[in-house]
């Protein structure tokens, strides 16, 4: 086994994914405690360009027009076949749409220890995750084998794994790519939202706090006020009540303003992984102990509804 | 006529508060209520609507936990057809390594064209259960799935991205699908016929003799977060609220 | 909402009329004479398809399917008001509309807010989905102990049967304390549940849950029958009339008492406890099921006219015809589905009255009621400045230093 740090690379429509910066920035972390190098594996069809920002001692690239895009057939065989050639001392993968479709099949078929979850790792070779929504906390080690981690984001940030150095890139012979029994038929793009919340200045956010549909039409003339936009956790954009493109956290935007209101969010992990970027959060929430106090500078531990009117009110008087 | 199976677990319910195990490895059992997994439950309900939509057979599996009958009663009240118990040494949890490879005994016998799970679960250290029941099944996995159309010898499965995009990815089956979104809500069952199906379902038990629990890193210590980082809490009535947020907002600017 | 395919009529409609003989004066139905007074008197009578006349017209006619189809049952309030005025006596809440949102419920039409109720009040033993463990958290508060059922192993005489929202709901865990501390005061004999109480399941079964509501029962009976006491109390109408009207029908039977009746018995001994505070105008506004349920209108008022300097006053709308919180028959949890319908609140409606009374105080007797008529308060032109208490709470507050 080598002392190097792997990390599968993520991409989707001709964009590296951030959380492939953030694994790097975990795996150089890593790497410091084993004196290895850090390794990117980027796979896709013309896309050695992708690799120019990658903090990466190295990149083995691997191009073929079935890898033009993520499939998870595709993606299994070429590195059910790589990381036993190369023997990495960790594969970092990420808890995503993309890495978490392959790395739990690769970990049974290669019989490789896997920690899903993680949040940090440390020169020692520990490993924290997360689990139970972000109420438990689990420092795993390193075992003597290969190891997947596959991460959530979180603590590290995606500057600290960009690089404008270039790393050497590496073409990797690739096996056969046929018989896929997963293909991509089409992209379907989200409809277009009246706003894009990643541009945002002022976002409120509102989860199931909020309770009705009717109240979101209260909360926006908050946000009007403001000159906010109004986003939402995922079980408000499931019950239909705000676009997918509100939506923040997981599968949904990562958003960064300079202030993130965030009203009736409890700050589960998949909300709080596209919003913890913000500049200022401040939180209202009754529960004392939700989890989104633990983002917010400064919380609120109040009845949403006694709270917003007064608000504009002061609002109103102020400006 | 497809069969469909779906693989359910319970986990635990995160509105109880969670200890740890006096080996500080573990979370302590003895404390914990739990649910079903709501992804699991998402890829109940889209079983049963694909059911609904083009008929076929829907069975559902499950570990032996407390309250699992009751749960795979009120599937069978939902519209499940037939109702598996993992039975053996389920009391401590066994890790997803070792309950993919239980599944995956007992759905092969099923002879599924398709099976669903939740994509994730919030007590999944070692990976999530889709895709180690896929290679354990030779059958190939997609997750974040959140539309499922059965087509002539596969499924059109729309699988969630960031950002809203949408990738229509064509399946072959027999495949293994982990559910982000069923497309309606989970339906609600009346009591009533839940009771029914408790005089009426049957649950078949299959017996797990062994459960190896390899697969995952070893666990150093579990911990409940520190609370250090905390928020600053501001206190007062509303208008006193109200004035501090105001203040904070012309602080930062964005006022 | 999708809508599994309705019950073949005319054999679902003629199925459904009968079952509602079972009720009792069930029979009455026969003698509708399609005046309509229910349909008027019903506070959203005039945003559903199928008011309570209609629906029986539409029986008689063969074709009740389209009301499976509608979502105006889940308007209903179960405030007992149609009941009440119905000339033939029908007993239009607890037969025709319970049983109709049994059958729109079964049917799988279920707004989200509800499901999300019922769901919690199965797995918690409470709708609001608190945790059953924290049960009695609110005893935390208090600077002298309660005693619970797991601590008091001897006979007692009073079992304390708190409620949800008396456990939980942060406002009206307020007038819980305080009920704590007047018990203490009179030194009642008393236990609580603790965690092992569940939800009373009343108004579960008023919105059509009633499979829930017996396995609620079920649990509430066999925490009770590992307890030795006299007879029940209980700050929530609800819990009181599952306990005196619907658990009696499970074959479990108990004396119970609401805290009205159970405070006028001892007014002898609370009097001397009362201090002179000043003059206050107060209004009663008649819980549902306490007045026209139960016929509890004279212990309130007169627990009310024991406080010295105070003047009790009515609203136009009082006793039989009391105006509904919009808490009740599933109300509690269906307030943004009626907004959406209706773009009113009861609540509001009542409030305007209690200002238009020129009273102080809006005096209350249910659990439900604080939050609903707080907000209501704040909302309501001329009634920002009345205070919003419950009964418990103004005689609390007089025997306090």
């Amino acid at each position: 086994m080598t002392k190097d740090i792997y990390v599968l690379i993520e991409h989707v429509q001709g964009k590296v994914a951030d959380i492939s910066y953030i694994m790097l920035a975990a795996a150089r972390e890593l790497a410091e405690g084993t004196g290895g190098e850090v390794v990117g594996i980027l796979l896709g069809h013309e896309a050695q360009g992708l690799a120019e920002t990658l903090a990466a001692d190295k990149v083995l690239y691997g191009d073929h027009p079935a890898l033009a895009e993520f499939t998870p057939d595709a993606y299994q065989k070429v590195l059910e076949k790589l990381i036993p050639e190369k023997e990495p001392r960790a594969v970092l993968f990420g808890s995503t749409t993309i890495g978490a479709d392959v790395v739990g099949t690769l970990s049974s078929q290669l019989d490789i220890p896997l920690v899903d979850s993680c949040v940090s790792v440390s020169a020692d070779s520990n490993v924290i995750s997360q689990i139970c929504g972000g109420k438990i906390m689990v420092e795993s080690a390193l075992e003597g084998t290969t190891s997947f981690i596959a991460m959530i984001p979180g603590h590290y940030k995606v500057e600290s794994g960009q690089s404008d150095a270039g790393p050497e890139v590496t073409p990797i012979e690739l096996p056969a790519l046929d018989d896929l029994r997963v293909t991509l038929r089409q992209y379907i793009e989200p409809e277009i939202g009246d706003v894009d919340i990643t541009q945002e200045d002022v976002l409120i956010g509102v989860g199931r706090g909020i309770q009705t549909e009717d109240n979101i039409e209260w909360i926006e003339e908050l946000a009007d006020l403001l000159g906010a936009e109004i986003c939402a956790s995922r079980p408000i954009v499931d019950q239909g009540w705000l676009p997918t493109s509100r939506m923040v956290g997981k599968s949904g935007q990562s958003v960064k303003p300079k202030l993130y209101l965030s009203l009736g969010i409890s700050g589960a992990p998949e909300h709080v992984e596209g919003m913890a970027g913000s500049e200022m959060v401040i939180a209202v929430n009754m529960d004392p102990d939700a989890p989104i106090f633990d983002v917010a500078k400064y919380g609120v531990e109040f009845d949403l509804f006694d709270l917003i009117d007064p608000l504009m009110d002061k609002i109103e008087e102020t400006s | 006529m497809t069969k469909i199976v779906v693989l359910a677990k319970l986990v635990p319910d995160l509105v109880e508060e969670l200890e740890i195990a006096p080996d500080g490895k573990a979370l302590d059992m003895m404390w914990l209520r739990l649910l079903i997994n709501e992804f699991d439950n998402h890829a109940i309900e889209q079983a049963v609507l694909l059911k609904e939509a083009v008929g076929g057979e829907v069975t559902i599996i499950s570990p032996d936990a407390e309250g699992v009958d009751d749960m795979l009663f009120t599937t069978a009240a939902k519209g499940a057809d037939k109702l598996i118990k993992l039975v053996g040494d389920f009391e401590d949890m066994p890790n997803n390594h070792a309950l993919a490879s239980a599944f995956a005994k007992v759905a092969k016998e099923e002879q599924p064209d398709l099976i669903l799970t939740g994509v994730q679960a919030n007590n999944d250290l070692d990976g999530a259960i889709g895709p180690l029941v896929a290679k354990e099944l030779d059958m190939p996995y997609v997750g974040y799935i959140s539309g499922v159309t059965l087509e002539e010898g596969g499924v059109i499965a729309r699988k969630e991205y960031p950002g809203g995009l949408i990738g229509e990815m064509e399946v072959k089956l027999p495949a293994v699908l982990g559910i982000q979104a069923s497309e309606e809500p989970p339906r609600y069952v009346a009591i009533s016929k839940v009771r029914q199906m408790m005089k009426s379902a049957a649950i078949d038990e299959h017996d797990v003799p062994e459960l190896a629990d390899t697969g995952g890193l070893p666990v150093n210590r579990m911990y409940l977060p520190e609370a250090a980082e905390r928020a600053e809490m501001i206190e007062g009535d509303e208008d006193e609220i109200a004035a501090k947020l105001v203040e904070l907002f012309q602080e930062i600017g964005v006022m | 909402m999708a809508m599994p395919s309705a019950t073949q009529s005319p054999l679902f409609t003629k199925e459904f009329y009968t079952s509602l003989f079972e009720n009792i004066d069930g029979e009455n139905i026969k003698t509708c004479l399609q005046c309509a007074t229910c349909s008027g008197v019903c506070p959203f009578g005039h945003v559903m398809d199928f008011p309570p006349g209609r629906m029986i017209a539409w029986m008689r006619a063969g074709i009740l399917e389209e009301m499976l189809e509608s979502d105006s049952v889940w308007m209903c309030v179960s405030c007992y008001a149609c009941t009440e005025v119905c000339p033939k006596e029908i007993p239009v809440t607890p037969s025709l509309m319970t049983r109709a949102k049994e059958e729109v419920l079964l049917a799988g039409n279920v707004p989200t807010e509800l499901q999300s109720a019922l769901e919690f009040s199965q797995r918690y033993g409470n709708p609001l989905g608190e945790s059953s463990r924290k049960r009695a958290a609110w005893i935390e508060d208090l600077d002298f102990e309660v005693p619970t059922a797991r601590k008091v192993r001897r006979p007692v005489d009073v079992l304390w049967f708190v409620g949800d929202y008396a456990s939980y709901h942060p406002r009206v865990k307020e007038v819980t304390k305080a009920f704590a501390k007047l018990l203490k005061a009179l030194e009642i004999d008393y236990i609580i549940l603790g965690g092992a109480e569940n939800s009373d399941g009343d108004s579960q079964r008023l919105a059509g849950e009633k499979g829930l509501f017996e396995v609620l029962a079920e649990k509430n009976a066999k925490a009770f029958s590992r307890c030795e006491f006299g007879e029940i109390i209980t700050t929530d109408p609800h819990a009181y009339n599952a306990l005196k009207n619907e658990y009696p029908q499970l074959g479990i039977e108990y004396p119970v008492k609401h805290y009205a009746e159970f405070l006028v018995e001892r007014l002898e001994e609370i009097k001397p406890l009362l201090k002179d505070n000043g003059k206050v105008r107060v209004t009663y506004h008649d819980p549902c099921y306490l007045g026209r349920v139960n016929d509890i209108y004279d212990e309130p008022r007169t627990l009310l006219e024991a406080i010295p300097g105070l003047e009790l006053v009515e609203m136009p709308h009082n006793k039989t015809t009391s105006l509904c919180c919009g808490g009740g028959g599933g109300g509690m949890w269906l307030d943004g589905f009626r907004w959406e319908k209706a773009e009113a609140r009861l609540s509001e409606w009542r409030m305007r009255e209690a200002a238009s009374t020129a009273v102080d105080v809006l005096a209350l007797a249910c659990p439900y009621e604080p939050p609903r008529f707080e907000d209501a308060a704040k909302a309501i032109k001329g009634a920002e400045d009345i205070v919003v208490k419950d009964i418990i709470e103004l005689l609390v507050e007089v025997m306090e230093e």
